[in-house]
């Protein structure tokens, strides 16, 4: 199977502190892989590592073919293709949804003001908020915000999506929806890494769950395997614990 | 003759103000249009040094905030006086008017420098990451994303200091600008009544009155939307 996401011997360095000390990830077509762990375990730094919003201290990272931290490769070309959705959702306060949704169309794919205008309405339509193209930010809710950030990413027809907790800042009524709208996206067979805790979400939906901490990957297998017999103590002390609540 | 009289008399005395008029109305379009160039290359080249700054290069940085550091350090009176009667000895003879917008505008162009840059700072790292991760390159995230933002920001500080400046306009009456006050004080002279006075007064009020009103304005309007 063609791999969308190759990740071998990654390191991070944050200064003296040892964030990533040599994880390796993959990620096959159509898969989905859910990233856990306890916090500050690197889980958010690996995936910014990625798209190379966070540099690694050393590593090879190859996206759909190409090298990510070559420095012949032209970055901002190579990220049109990995969409990245983030915690705090980061829409842009000043523009609506639709201008949210179409500014890479425009600045970065190229497209036209109306071309870019169809291909947004129809990702806000796939997210389902045709209905507020127009509105701001400040103007939706944070279920809708996400839906919009969403939206933002796969409007560049990415080869893969990254989610980093994307519905942590979620009220817990709206998870729902933004979950309805990944779980969507999976069956379109898109490619997604996704650092999250909604286990639900991860029992029906990954292909594969890794658990990591302290910089790296302790144990990964199928949901199943991870959540109801884990091999290595410290997944099994992790997933004790949040399955308590 | 009553005290009110002789009050009347000395500070509005139709005749010297009639007489004097057109003066202070020369004088009033002299300040605008030094008050015009200040605001607009003050401004213009304060927004292009933050711009720089943004790049992150180091030595250009350290000379920017050197730069930016002793010019609001300096007082303006201070720095015309330093262009008008200094660079004549490495013979450059700026007239008075250009000595006076030379140096406020550099007075602006340092503090308007650091408001914007406080404007693009505090916009969060969450918007350039998200605008990166989806390709656009740092000067486009700059343009399309972080500067709208940042304006906003710094509108109404901008506003006061770009008044404040603006005022120094009547300094330029040390280097014989013919401006409000500059005029003002050679009708004075002629006249022996200081009636004039009373009319640049009146003419600065009138220009910087409202742009006073519209600042306040402007930063309650502002501070509802953050």
């Amino acid at each position: 199977m063609r791999l969308v996401v190759e990740a071998r011997g990654i390191h991070k360095h944050f200064g003296a502190l040892h964030v990533l000390k040599g994880v390796d990830l993959v990620l096959a077509e159509r898969e989905l892989v859910f990233v856990i762990g306890p916090s500050g375990s690197g889980k958010s730094t690996l995936l910014r590592c990625l798209n190379r919003l966070e540099e690694p201290s050393s590593g090879t990272v190859i996206v759909d073919g190409v090298d990510m931290l070559d420095k012949r490769t032209d970055l901002n070309r190579a990220r049109q293709r990995i969409g990245m959705v983030f915690q705090s959702f980061n829409l842009y306060p000043h523009m609506s949804a639709l201008g949210n949704v179409t500014l890479a169309l425009r600045k970065v794919a190229g497209r036209s003001r109306d071309e870019a205008d169809r291909l947004g309405r129809a990702a806000l339509e796939r997210v389902g908020l045709a209905d507020r193209a127009g509105h701001t930010p400040g103007q939706l809710s944070g279920g809708q915000q996400q839906r919009v950030a969403i939206a933002r990413a796969i409007a560049l027809e990415p080869r893969v999506m990254l989610f980093d907790e994307p519905t942590s800042a979620l009220d817990p009524e709206l998870v729902g929806s933004v979950l309805g709208v990944m779980r969507d996206l999976r069956e379109s067979g898109m490619a997604m890494i996704v650092v999250s805790h909604e286990m639900g979400f991860a029992r029906n939906a990954a292909d594969r769950v890794v658990f990591m901490d302290q910089g790296a990957i302790v144990e990964e297998g199928p949901p199943a395997a991870i959540f109801e017999t884990p091999v290595q103590e410290r997944t099994r002390a992790f997933i004790g614990q949040i399955q308590r609540h | 003759m009553s005290n009110w009289d002789r009050f009347v008399e000395t500070f509005f005395n139709a005749r010297v103000m009639a007489k004097y008029a057109p003066d202070i109305a020369y004088g009033t379009l002299v300040t605008i249009e030094l008050a015009a160039l200040i605001i607009v290359t003050g401004i213009a080249c304060g927004l292009a040094l933050a711009l720089l700054r943004s790049f992150g290069i180091r030595p250009l940085n350290l000379l920017i905030i050197f730069v930016v550091d002793l010019f609001r350090a300096l007082p303006p009176l201070v720095i015309i006086v330093f262009i008008y009667f200094g660079l004549p000895a490495v013979e450059i003879a700026p007239s008075g008017f250009v000595s006076t917008w030379l140096a406020l505008a550099l007075v602006l162009t340092a503090f308007s420098e650091e408001i914007f840059w406080a404007g693009i700072t505090s916009i969060p790292k969450g918007q350039w990451e998200a605008a990166r991760s989806t390709g656009l390159s740092y000067g486009q995230t700059l343009l399309n994303v972080v500067l709208p933002q940042a304006l906003r920001l710094t509108i109404p500080p901008l506003t006061n200091r770009t008044i404040a400046i603006t005022k120094g306009t009547a300094l330029g009456t040390v280097v014989a600008v013919s401006e409000i006050l500059g005029m003002a004080s050679s009708a004075v002279s002629n006249s022996y009544n200081p009636s004039p006075l009373t009319m640049g007064a009146a003419a600065y009020l009138i220009l910087f009155f409202p742009m006073v009103v519209f600042g306040r304005w402007l930063e309650t309007k502002m501070q509802w939307k953050h």
